[in-house]
């Protein structure tokens, strides 16, 4: 993989002649357009679909992989790769779970751990990947292996029940006129919000894009490259941690099985949100797009009856059409 | 095995009107008679099984999409992504109540964690059933229809030990993964027919191997290395024992060694017929599914629901009787297979 030296900056397609030119070149337009087909084929084929109760679930169904994307939408904006998030989650949520349930920590003093110890898998990811430096896919898949080895050894096997309250807060719902939203929900919400602005109208959010187009150039224009990506690696496991806490109130359990796929899950959501693998292309949003993508198609199909693996096909036909229309407009931006 | 043309021919209609629309988005208009649900006033029954992959959910969605067409109900199906995906099937269970079922019939990849989505569903006055193996604690579903696992694996037990007749047995266990249910139940159940306590030293040698013919491979290769005296293996299942006879058939002790197993597909039984599998347990997936089905088909006419166990049943399969454990041959046990 060779990110060219003509690579446009993200700002590429604010400079364009046009609204409309600058409408097409943007990354999310293409997801947002299958997004709202998808909604519209199976508005018109279930009457299930189009509810805001639907919709609710389709959101509440994402939100664990759509945090997870968010710290990954992180890694691959530098060019980087995170193969560790499932599993990294899967160990946090042990932790949270394991040390709640045994009465050893308080509920919030184990979510607190949680965080931390995901974020520390973030922190060492992201050394080894700056300081050795070592290629941030052999270096996550290393640590999905340690991850989920933990996982396996600190659960011993067993599915923690008996949580405390505090614990599955966020699974918890509130009417919302007829539908019930799911605070978690908004978690996610939130998080996508808020990394949205700090990507888009911050310094350090100019300092990623500049970073993931060209290492060097950040670093000769000033800014802190080695710092800047340990802290994002960083960063992206605290999320993780949030997608933890998110998975355990989900499900009511703490489960040494969950997240298996996960890995693979975000960055199908980051790649159908019209992000580019190469670096330094890409919107947080768009991922959000993303995983929405998947999680209509997964509701819709099953509403409309039918077989799950066909929801599979779909989704592997989508990603590469996703990454054929980015390298597409990257010729057509030179 | 065949599945019904006809059904597969609608889902592919089905299927490629998705796709097309989906991925190229051509006019709306084309799809939708094709793409409605037959008859909309039809009771719906959920099926949601471990994978869609593995040869016994596939026969038990068959036995499944029969009795939904006996009784006249539509059957709609889900599965986990890989063995042991909980959250999927939360997914599924979620997305089915909200499309109107009536009943969903769930063989849980985690006993414990799809509770709190099964009573949600039962919250909302859906018939829940667990087909294969219960959850943890068994009543979050109203009904559980299930080969008894311990007597599949004491068959198996009592058998060996016949076929032993006295001589020393060292025994390597393939087994399951920890804590899953239905492999620590064959486990004890067969430690129990051969008349032996859980640590006793007959047993040279347990492995895991996630019911996966080449982990079962690997896992008897090593137990052989251990021990190289081994006389009898049990398997968790079929893939597990085929596995097992490669690693056998390597060091040429393929007919030295009895090779007991659970589960009775047709691959496992043939296997059994050709004499590389001694016996096996064979249970009844079809007609888990079947008389899930007929349960809520019933409940939405009478109202009435399943409670309690049913078991399925078991038989022992094999072409070497005669060792005063009641055993069908394999005959039989082709008419009846799966997969």
């Amino acid at each position: 993989m060779t990110a060219t030296a003509t690579t446009p900056s993200p700002y590429a397609q604010l400079t364009g002649p046009t609204t409309v030119r600058r409408i097409l070149t943007a990354p999310t337009t293409g997801p947002l357009a299958a997004l709202v087909l998808a909604c519209a084929f199976f508005s018109l084929t279930t009457e299930q679909f189009l509810t805001g109760g639907n919709f609710s679930l389709i959101v509440q169904q994402v939100m664990v992989v759509g945090t997870l994307a968010i710290g990954q939408t992180l890694i691959i904006l530098t060019a980087g790769i995170d193969l560790s998030c499932g599993a990294v989650m899967a160990f946090g949520s042990i932790v949270i779970a394991k040390m709640a349930a045994q009465g050893t920590l308080s509920p919030l003093a184990a979510i607190g751990l949680g965080l931390l110890v995901c974020a520390g898998f973030g922190l060492v990811n992201g050394l080894l990947v700056q300081m050795v430096p070592l290629p941030p896919f052999i270096v996550t898949l290393g640590m999905l292996n340690v991850a989920f080895a933990l996982t396996h050894i600190y659960s011993a096997e067993q599915t923690v029940t008996g949580l405390p309250a505090p614990l599955t807060a966020l699974g918890e719902t509130f009417p919302l006129g007829n539908t019930d939203i799911t605070y978690g929900s908004l978690v996610t919400i939130a998080l996508f919000l808020a990394f949205a602005y700090a990507l888009s109208s911050t310094a350090w959010g100019r300092h990623v894009y500049a970073l993931g187009n060209s290492p060097e150039a950040a670093r000769l224009n000033g800014i802190r490259t080695s710092r800047l990506t340990v802290g994002i690696y960083a960063l992206a496991g605290l999320v993780y941690g949030i997608a933890a806490l998110l998975l355990i109130s989900r499900t009511g359990v703490g489960d040494p099985q969950a997240g298996q796929t996960d890995n693979l899950d975000s960055i199908t959501a980051v790649v159908l949100g019209g992000t580019s693998l190469f670096g330094g292309r890409g919107a947080v949003l768009g991922t959000f797009i993303g995983v929405l993508i998947v999680g209509v198609f997964r509701n819709g199909l099953q509403l409309m009856g039918v077989a799950s693996i066909y929801q599979t096909l779909i989704t592997g036909a989508l990603v590469i059409l996703a990454v054929t229309v980015d390298q597409i407009s990257r010729k057509k931006a030179r | 095995m065949s599945r019904s043309i006809r059904t597969l021919s609608a889902r592919a209609r089905v299927t490629a009107c998705t796709t097309v629309v989906a991925l190229s988005a051509l006019s709306l208009t084309a799809c939708g008679a094709g793409a409605q649900g037959a008859g909309g006033g039809k009771v719906k029954v959920g099926l949601i099984t471990k994978t869609d992959t593995n040869p016994f959910f596939v026969k038990m969605k068959e036995g499944a999409e029969d009795a939904a067409e006996k009784s006249g109900v539509e059957l709609v199906s889900a599965a986990g992504k890989f063995d042991g995906d909980n959250a999927g099937q939360v997914t599924a269970v979620e997305n089915m109540v909200a499309s109107g079922v009536k009943g969903i019939l769930i063989t849980p990849n985690d006993s414990k964690a799809i509770v709190p989505a099964l009573e949600k569903a039962r919250a909302k006055g859906v018939l829940v059933i667990a087909l294969d193996s219960p959850t943890d604690p068994q009543n979050a579903t109203d009904a559980l229809f299930a080969t008894d696992n311990v007597k599949a694996g004491e068959l198996i037990g009592r058998y060996a030990k016949a076929v032993m007749a006295g001589r020393p047995a060292k025994i390597a266990m393939l087994d399951l993964a920890p804590g899953v249910a239905v492999g620590v139940q064959r486990h004890d159940g067969f430690l129990k027919g051969f008349g032996i306590a859980e640590g006793d030293p007959a047993v040279v040698c347990a492995q895991d191997t996630g019911g996966d013919q080449a982990k079962g491979q690997t896992a008897m290769e090593n137990c052989l290395q251990k021990a190289p005296g081994i006389n009898v293996v049990y398997t968790i299942n079929e893939p597990a024992a085929l596995g097992a006879y490669t690693a056998l058939k390597a060091k040429g002790l393929e007919k030295k060694v009895l090779v007991v197993s659970v589960d009775g597909g047709c691959t496992g039984t043939n296997a059994v017929k050709e004499g590389r599998i001694a016996a096996t347990s064979q249970q009844y997936p079809l007609k888990m599914a079947a008389q899930g089905v007929q349960a809520v088909a019933d409940f939405a006419r009478t109202g009435k629901k399943a409670s309690g166990y049913t078991d399925t049943g078991v038989t022992l399969v094999t072409d070497r009787p005669g060792t005063g454990v009641e055993a069908k041959d394999t005959t039989f046990g082709l008419r009846n297979c799966w997969g």
